[in-house]
């Protein structure tokens, strides 16, 4: 089970002020993730322990359902299970019996842990280990927690992965991972790009089914492909393995900067670095070029989501030509997003953390062009006559690499044009 | 522990929202961890709600557990009175601050404020969003209703449409017409757009129209046992119902001649009339809320002349009311609000028609059985732009045509059969004026064999990759990019040039 600190940690380095909020955060929990994970990682299923708001939650945040029985549900604590611990652990051992039975498919069962089991201090690590004992070799049991007092949204799957690594089958060889789940098109053309490089011992935490995830060890190298995942990494170090400190792979000069890190890392020639990108990059030269006037100067307010916010903020300002007013943050680990911190010219207000009230008063008061906000916020703030980006879209979409770069601004263009577009 | 995979209700907080939501000048500090607050996308996306939900948040986390939660309850609660000032304040707990046991009613009581602080019981672990609307709303009109002297002429409250509700908002506008109609003056309608000073003079009227019970029966139920006020038990959904509902309304008012214009009404002719021929013992289930579900029984018999081969509805409060139903209508009764068991059950009766909420629809759609939506939960396509109530003669217009749409029409049907070996007009079809995915299918394949560009295996792959709805549109763009440019064979490469070439 997770510790209890990821919230309360702040950014290493104190050059840089950030403004450390702890209000009312409007924000999702890490129970959200599995939206995503569960299509990704395609022979598990994600057993939330949890209360009816658990479930309603994943259900409305997925906006639409699935259109298929999802590889997600929840186990609903009821009154009797509150009464004593004993019975909760048994209740748990039926419903993944019955589970199990009916989805013989399943190879990796993640019990997850939400507020409520939290609260009450059920040991989802004591039931996993038990239930592995049972089902191994055919199903793996694992545990992590998704619950809101630990987790804000994406750190979901961060405790996900992290929950994974130990697993992962020991190596002596010289690998490159990738960390962190992508749409499978664009996971491809990385892995591509970098296999063009000359580097073939390379995989995918998480790998699209049990017998895909990575083999790592003391020779390992990774790489993340999204910045919040603070303790996955640490796991993979604890494992031997060194990460290849680098922007993230956003737009034109991030992606480049990604590879030139893995370059540099492997001795990669200049040349045949070169001869790799040089096509894909002009691409996505040529792709947001032509949006770029669009977007030039125009200004920007983040609200804290994803922590995908401080990478993309570098994106938009240094290739987009997009001023920053606001780049809020649910959490800063200043050692994973430094690269792309030093890269912003001009330093917005960096907030961590939030108090909804106070930052509306802040955004409201700075009028921004654009406003990157959640789904709660966006529908009110447009009303009152602002122009909104859906946040979640941002992890929903294909935005990572030279062929999505013109995609990413794209998504920021368009409410952009729409409003100049509409005539009423 | 039951496992669920999707649900009808959320918890009863939920419910408590969508009656704070729909009220003016009220305010709701929930006790909550972070995530919680996902409950007002609900209101802001499905129903296109252009304000927050009037909630405040603890939004406590870990590290508060055990310190300071009773504190940070406190603050939310003196910031939130002084930010949004509001004539009431409403206090409760999600199912986690549920657990800490931190009394949100009695610490909003120790701060003094100077307005009224209404405590919500709300037990996460037994009870559901509809309960959640009731005792809500029961609770507001139990800690703010007062004597008031009557209005001088027979006046109504309508109580129960709230926020988040199936076609609440247009219910009661047709409402108001036949109150209109009847000359019956209209006092107050509670929760949606009423304030805490309009719940207290709920009592200037005579009687109180229970418009769904779900939401405010036990309000009905207090007023009138402490205020004297009778009220409506007929719901005037459908045509019947609708009259009833008069009858009854006329009864407690005491007046015998009370009727109201139905020169609006078209349902009653519309079904007489010969295309709706076909309808007859057309198989239908039905499922969702109990008084929605009991409403379409009454059309779908009455009205359409269906044959109902089962109902069944997710709420258990009101389970003995729609299997006493079921027994007259001789058909089994499904309470239950779990999905996989009403998939079951909907797969094994094979009806032509299912009349439910988006959940079924969703069953519906794996199935290959038409279905219409009848109630909540619903998605935002059931939250239309136009008036599209289902109370009255206009609600009775609106369900005829959303029944009638997912269906195959007359004469169509008698075609589909009689020329099934046509290629294109078959029994698969699926009605014309539904969109054909099959269709779409067949010309994707004539298009791969008519081209004479190739696709490297690697582009083909890639192309796979791309998600179905626009790898249409990507294929025919990167074929024209490729003939424009010289090229027989496409790669991968010249895909993604296509790509870059199209974006806008």
């Amino acid at each position: 089970m997770n510790e209890h600190s990821k919230i309360e940690k702040v950014g290493g380095c104190s050059d840089l002020p950030i403004l450390k909020e702890r209000g009312q955060r409007e924000v999702f929990c890490g129970l959200t993730g599995i939206i995503w994970l569960h299509r990704k990682i395609q022979d598990a299923f994600f057993l939330v322990v949890g209360s009816r708001t658990c479930a309603h939650l994943l259900q409305s945040a997925a906006g639409v359902m699935i259109f298929a029985e999802p590889r997600f549900g929840t186990a609903i604590l009821e009154e009797k299970d509150l009464a004593g611990m004993a019975d909760a652990h048994e209740e748990l051992d039926r419903e993944v019996a019955n589970l199990l039975e009916r989805r013989p498919d399943i190879k990796q069962l993640f019990l997850v842990g939400s507020c409520p089991s939290e609260v009450i201090k059920l040991d989802l690590s004591n039931a996993a280990e038990r239930l592995s004992k049972v089902y191994f070799p055919k199903v793996r049991v694992l545990n992590f927690s998704g619950s809101g007092i630990e987790t804000t949204f994406t750190q979901g799957e961060d405790a996900c992965l992290a929950s994974l690594v130990p697993t992962l089958q020991e190596t002596d060889e010289d690998n490159l991972v990738l960390v962190g789940s992508l749409p499978d098109i664009v996971e491809d053309q990385l892995v591509d790009l970098i296999k063009e490089l000359g580097i073939k011992k390379i995989s995918v935490l998480p790998g699209r089914n049990t017998a895909t995830m990575p083999i790592v060890g003391k020779r390992s190298k990774f790489i993340l492909v999204q910045p919040f995942l603070t303790d996955t990494s640490e796991a993979l170090e604890k494992r031997g393995a060194s990460r290849i400190n680098a922007p993230f792979p956003f737009g034109e000069e991030g992606t480049t900067l990604w590879l030139k890190a893995i370059k540099d890392s492997y001795g990669v020639s200049e040349d045949k670095f070169e001869e790799v990108t040089s096509a894909p990059r002009k691409r996505a030269q040529i792709g947001l070029e032509k949006l770029r006037a669009s977007l030039q100067d125009k200004t920007i307010f983040f609200f804290p989501d994803s922590q995908l916010e401080i990478p993309l903020a570098r994106f938009l300002s240094r290739e987009c030509g997009m001023k920053l007013i606001e780049v809020g943050s649910p959490y800063i680990n200043r050692s994973l997003v430094d690269k792309d911190l030093e890269l912003i010219d001009e330093m917005p207000l960096i907030s961590e953390g939030q108090d909804v009230d106070l930052q509306l008063d802040r955004c409201r008061e700075s009028n921004p062009d654009i406003t990157v906000c959640g789904l709660g916020l966006a529908n009110p703030l447009e009303a009152e006559g602002l122009t909104t980006k859906w946040a979640i879209e941002l992890v929903f979409t294909p935005i990572h690499g030279y062929e999505q770069a013109q995609d990413l601004a794209e998504l920021f263009v368009r409410p952009l044009k729409r409003k100049e577009a509409l005539l009423i | 522990m039951k496992l669920s995979i999707w649900t009808y209700e959320g918890p009863p907080h939920v419910g408590a929202m969508r009656v704070a939501t729909a009220m003016e000048k009220l305010h709701f500090v929930l006790h909550a961890p972070q995530g919680d607050t996902y409950a007002d996308l609900l209101f802001t996306m499905i129903e296109r709600g252009n304000k927050r939900p009037p909630v405040t948040y603890t939004t406590f986390q870990a590290r508060d557990l055990g310190a300071d939660t009773a504190d940070l309850f406190k603050k939310a609660c003196k910031e939130a009175v002084e930010r949004f000032n509001p004539e009431a304040l409403l206090v409760g707990a999600s199912c986690t601050a549920e657990l800490i046991q931190d009394d949100p009613g009695g610490l909003a009581d120790a701060l003094q404020l100077k307005i009224p602080v209404i405590p919500l019981e709300l037990p996460s672990y037994q009870r559901k969003e509809n309960f959640g609307t009731d005792e809500t709303f029961y609770q507001i009109v139990k800690a703010l209703a007062c004597t008031q002297e009557k209005t001088e002429k027979f006046s109504v409250n309508i109580l129960g449409p709230n926020a988040l509700g199936f076609r609440h908002r247009d219910d009661v506008r047709e409402l108001k017409t036949i109150l209109s109609d009847l000359n019956v003056d209209l006092n107050a309608v509670a929760p949606l757009g009423a304030s805490p000073s309009s719940i207290k003079s709920l009592t200037k009227a005579h009687a109180n129209i229970m418009l769904y019970p779900e939401s405010s029966e036990l309000a009905c139920r207090w007023l009138k046992e402490n205020f004297d006020m009778p009220y409506t038990e007929n719901t005037p959904i459908g045509i019947n119902s609708t009259k009833d509902f008069i009858s009854e309304l006329n009864k407690i008012r005491g007046a015998k001649d009370g009727i109201s214009d139905t020169s609006r009404l078209n349902f009653d002719w519309w079904s007489k009339s010969v295309d709706s021929n076909y309808f007859t013992g057309k198989r239908v289930f039905i499922f969702g809320d109990a008084t929605h579900v009991a409403a379409a029984s009454r059309i779908a018999k009455e009205e359409m002349a269906f044959s109902i081969v089962g109902i069944g509805c997710y709420n258990r409060e009101y389970a003995r009311k729609i299997r006493g139903l079921a027994k007259d209508l001789s058909v089994d009764a499904l309470i239950s609000d779990d999905y996989l068991e009403v998939e079951k059950v909907i797969a094994d009766l094979q009806p032509e028609l299912i009349l439910g909420s988006q959940m079924e629809r969703h069953i519906g759609k794996r199935l290959g059985i038409p279905c219409a939506v009848i109630s909540a939960p619903f998605h935002v396509q059931d939250h239309p732009a136009r008036f599209s109530p289902q109370v009255g003669w206009e609600g009775a217009n609106v369900i005829f045509d959303t029944w009638v749409h997912p269906l195959v029409m007359g004469l169509e049907e008698h075609l589909l059969g009689m020329f099934r070996e046509d290629f294109e007009f078959n029994d698969t079809a699926g009605p014309s004026h539904l969109s054909n995915s099959k269709g779409k299918v067949n010309d994707e394949r004539k298009e791969l064999e008519e081209n004479e560009i190739t696709w490297a295996p690697e582009a083909a792959k890639e192309l796979k990759k791309i998600p179905f709805f626009v790898r249409g549109k990507a294929k025919r763009n990167t074929e024209q990019f490729a003939s424009e440019n010289g090229h027989n064979a496409i790669t991968k490469d010249l895909l993604y040039e296509a790509k870059a070439h199209y974006a806008r």
